[in-house]
C-alpha cells in the first residue's frame, strides 16, 4: 500500500474494469481478467454478461472462481453448455464483444506468448499454454489485455507466438481476415498502451498518478513509443476500492475454507 | 454394461499402452479412477485431456504416461503443474510426448471423433506457431472456397468420467459443468464412468445430460471419487487443495512420498479421502 492509500494492483484491476462498457457480452480468462470482469460488474457495469470456457453463460459468482470451473460459476449462470459449444456456437460464431486476456509474454504489436520461455521442444520454461486464448485472441470483436509490466514481460522478441495480436502490424491482422479488431488496451501496472492507428504498434497512452514515463519505457523490453497526448488516470474511487477489497477479502476466506465430503 | 468395483473395470479395460481420456473440465475429474490406475502401474498410456489438471500431474509423475494430448497444462489459478514441466523440461521419470491443441481444436477433435468423422473444422486466418509445432492443417470449403482448419478427431481406446447418477440399467446423469465430457465418451471405444450413487431411476429432465446404458462397459460407485474436484450437489471443489499442491509437487522426492502415502499404500479411494482427512 503505498501513501496514496491504494496499490498498483489496484489501480490497474480498477483501470481495467473501466474499460468495460455495461450490457457488453465479455469472454474472461481466469486471474487479473477475472478479477477486473467482477469488479466492473459490481460497479458502473452491473448487465455485463460474463462467459467462461467452462461453458457458464452470464455467470455472476459471489467470489472470484480460483479455477476456471468452480461450482460457484454454474449455480449463478444463465446456462451452463458443453464446451465444444461455448467456443463453436458462442466465440467463433462472432457473438462476444470482448475478449479479456493475460499472457507470459507480449510484444510491441499486442500478439501474446502463453506456451513456452525458450525453444518449443526443449523449452526452459514450460507454460501452461493455449487453453482458450488463440480463438479469443482471434474472434472476439475487441480484445482487452492485462499484464504486470516489466522487460521480462514486453520483449522484444516472443518465444512464441501463441495468440495473434496485430501480427506485423500496419494492417497486417486485418490483410490476414481475422474477424475481430485486435488489442484495444492494454493495461499494465504502470498505465495503458494502445495500438497507434497507422502502425498499430502499442504506444503509452495513459500513466498511473505518479508513474513516470521513463519508469514505463525502463520496464518495457523495446523502444516504447509514447501518444502525442498522454493522460494520467484518476486514482481509483473510493466506491471501486471498497468494491474490489471486499470482493476480494471474501475470495481469500471461501479459498482457505476446508472442504467435508459427507459420504 | 455392467455394474462392477472400480478395481475390476480398470483392470480389465485399462491395458498398458492404450490412449486414455480422464475428461471432465475442472467438475467430476475422475480422480478415483485415475489413482487406481497408478495403483495398477499402467505404463506407456497416451493420456488426453483438456486441462491434464492434479490428476494428470500425479499420473505423469508417476511413471504412467508415454505421450499427452492436452490443450491447457497448468493448475488453474494456481501456477505451474509441476510434474508435468519436469515430464517435458527434463524428461522425468520418462520422456512426454505431447499433442498440443487449443481448447477449440481439441472439442473439435473430440467432437469428430464422437461422429466418427476423421477431422474437425474451425475457422483459419493464419499459421500460428502451434501449427508449426505440428498443431492443424488446412483445407478448402468446395462450397465457399474458404480454407478451413483441419484437426485430426480424437477417439481415446478408454474414455473415463466420473458422474453424480448412474440407475439399475448403468444409464449415467451428469449435471453442472460438462466440458467436452459427453463428445469424448461417445468418441472412445470403451467408456468406464465411476458414480457418487446407483439410484432406481435417474428421474432426468428431457434434455438433460444422459448417457445411455449401452454406451457405456463398466460402472463403478466411487463416492467422493471427483475430489479434489468436485460433483456438483454433492461435495464443492477442495480448492485449499489446490492451493497446497504446489508445494506437495515441486520437489521429486516430497512428491513419491505423499502419493505412495496417499494413494499407492490405500486400497482404495475412501481409504485415500481418509488420510486426506477429509471423509470420516
Amino acid at each position: 500500500m503505498s501513501a496514496a492509500g491504494y496499490n498498483a494492483d489496484e489501480m490497474m484491476t480498477v483501470t481495467a474494469a473501466r474499460q468495460l462498457r455495461d450490457g457488453a457480452v465479455c469472454f474472461v480468462g481466469i486471474g487479473l481478467p477475472s478479477a477486473a470482469c467482477n469488479l466492473a460488474l459490481r460497479t458502473h457495469a452491473p448487465r455485463l454478461v460474463l462467459i467462461y470456457e467452462s461453458g457458464t453463460v452470464g455467470t455472476r459468482p459471489r467470489v472470484l472462481p480460483l479455477s476456471i470451473g468452480d461450482g460457484e460459476l454454474a449455480e449463478t449462470a444463465t446456462c451452463v453448455i458443453p464446451l465444444p459449444e461455448v467456443f463453436a456456437h458462442y466465440l467463433q460464431r462472432g457473438r462476444v464483444d470482448v475478449g479479456f486476456l493475460s499472457a507470459a509474454q507480449i510484444d510491441r504489436f499486442g500478439n501474446l506468448n502463453s506456451t513456452v520461455i525458450g525453444p518449443y521442444a526443449q523449452p526452459r520454461v514450460r507454460l501452461p499454454g493455449s487453453g482458450g486464448a488463440p480463438e479469443i485472441a482471434t474472434h472476439a470483436r475487441e480484445v482487452l489485455i492485462i499484464m504486470k509490466q516489466s522487460p521480462r514481460s514486453f520483449v522484444a522478441q516472443l518465444d512464441f507466438m501463441t495468440s495473434v495480436g496485430y501480427l506485423a502490424g500496419a494492417g497486417a491482422r486485418g490483410r490476414a481476415g481475422f474477424p475481430g479488431r485486435g488489442p484495444r488496451a492494454v493495461i499494465t501496472d504502470l498505465g495503458v498502451l494502445r495500438p497507434a492507428s497507422d502502425s498499430d504498434e502499442l504506444e503509452l497512452a495513459a500513466l498511473y498518478p505518479g508513474v513516470t514515463v521513463d519508469a514505463v519505457r525502463a520496464a518495457t523490453g523495446w523502444p516504447l513509443r509514447v501518444a502525442r497526448e498522454v493522460t494520467v488516470l484518476e486514482p481509483p474511487a473510493a466506491a471501486d476500492l471498497t468494491a474490489l477489497r471486499t470482493l476480494q477479502a471474501a475470495t481469500a476466506q471461501a479459498h482457505a475454507a476446508p472442504v467435508r465430503l459427507n459420504l | 454394461m455392467g455394474v462392477m468395483p472400480l478395481q475390476e473395470a480398470i483392470a480389465r479395460h485399462v491395458r498398458d499402452g492404450h490412449s486414455v481420456a480422464l475428461e471432465g473440465f475442472t467438475h467430476l475429474i475422475p480422480f478415483a479412477a485415475g489413482h487406481e490406475i497408478i495403483r495398477q502401474g499402467r505404463r506407456n498410456l497416451h493420456l488426453i485431456r483438456m486441462t491434464p489438471d492434479l490428476i494428470y500431474d500425479q499420473m505423469i509423475g508417476m511413471g504412467c504416461a508415454a505421450q499427452l494430448t492436452f490443450s491447457w497444462g497448468g493448475n488453474p489459478g494456481v501456477g505451474s503443474l509441476h510434474r508435468l514441466r519436469e515430464a517435458i523440461e527434463h524428461g522425468w521419470p520418462a520422456p512426454l510426448q505431447i499433442h498440443e491443441h487449443t481448447h477449440a481444436e481439441l472439442g473439435a477433435a473430440y467432437a469428430a471423433g464422437a461422429a466418427g468423422l476423421p477431422c474437425g473444422l474451425l475457422h483459419h486466418y493464419a499459421p500460428t506457431d502451434l501449427d508449426l509445432a505440428g498443431g492443424p492443417h488446412t483445407l478448402v470449403c468446395p462450397f465457399t472456397g474458404q480454407r478451413l482448419r483441419a484437426v485430426r478427431a480424437v477417439n481415446p481406446a478408454v474414455t473415463i468420467l466420473h458422474a453424480q447418477l448412474a440407475d439399475e440399467q448403468g444409464n449415467v446423469l451428469i449435471r453442472g459443468i460438462v466440458g467436452a465430457a459427453r463428445e469424448a465418451a461417445l468418441a472412445a471405444r470403451c467408456v468406464l464412468v465411476t458414480v457418487e450413487a446407483l439410484v432406481p431411476r435417474l428421474d432426468a429432465a428431457p434434455n438433460a445430460l444422459v448417457l445411455p446404458h449401452w454406451l457405456i462397459s463398466a460402472v463403478s460407485v466411487a463416492r467422493g471419487g471427483a475430489h479434489p474436484s468436485y460433483a456438483a450437489g454433492c461435495y464443492e471443489r477442495d480448492n485449499r487443495f489446490y492451493l497446497q499442491w504446489d508445494e506437495i509437487s515441486r520437489d521429486r522426492e516430497h512428491f513419491a512420498s505423499w502419493m505412495r502415502e496417499h494413494v499407492v499404500d490405500c486400497p482404495d479411494h475412501s481409504a485415500t479421502l481418509r488420510r486426506l482427512g477429509v471423509s470420516a
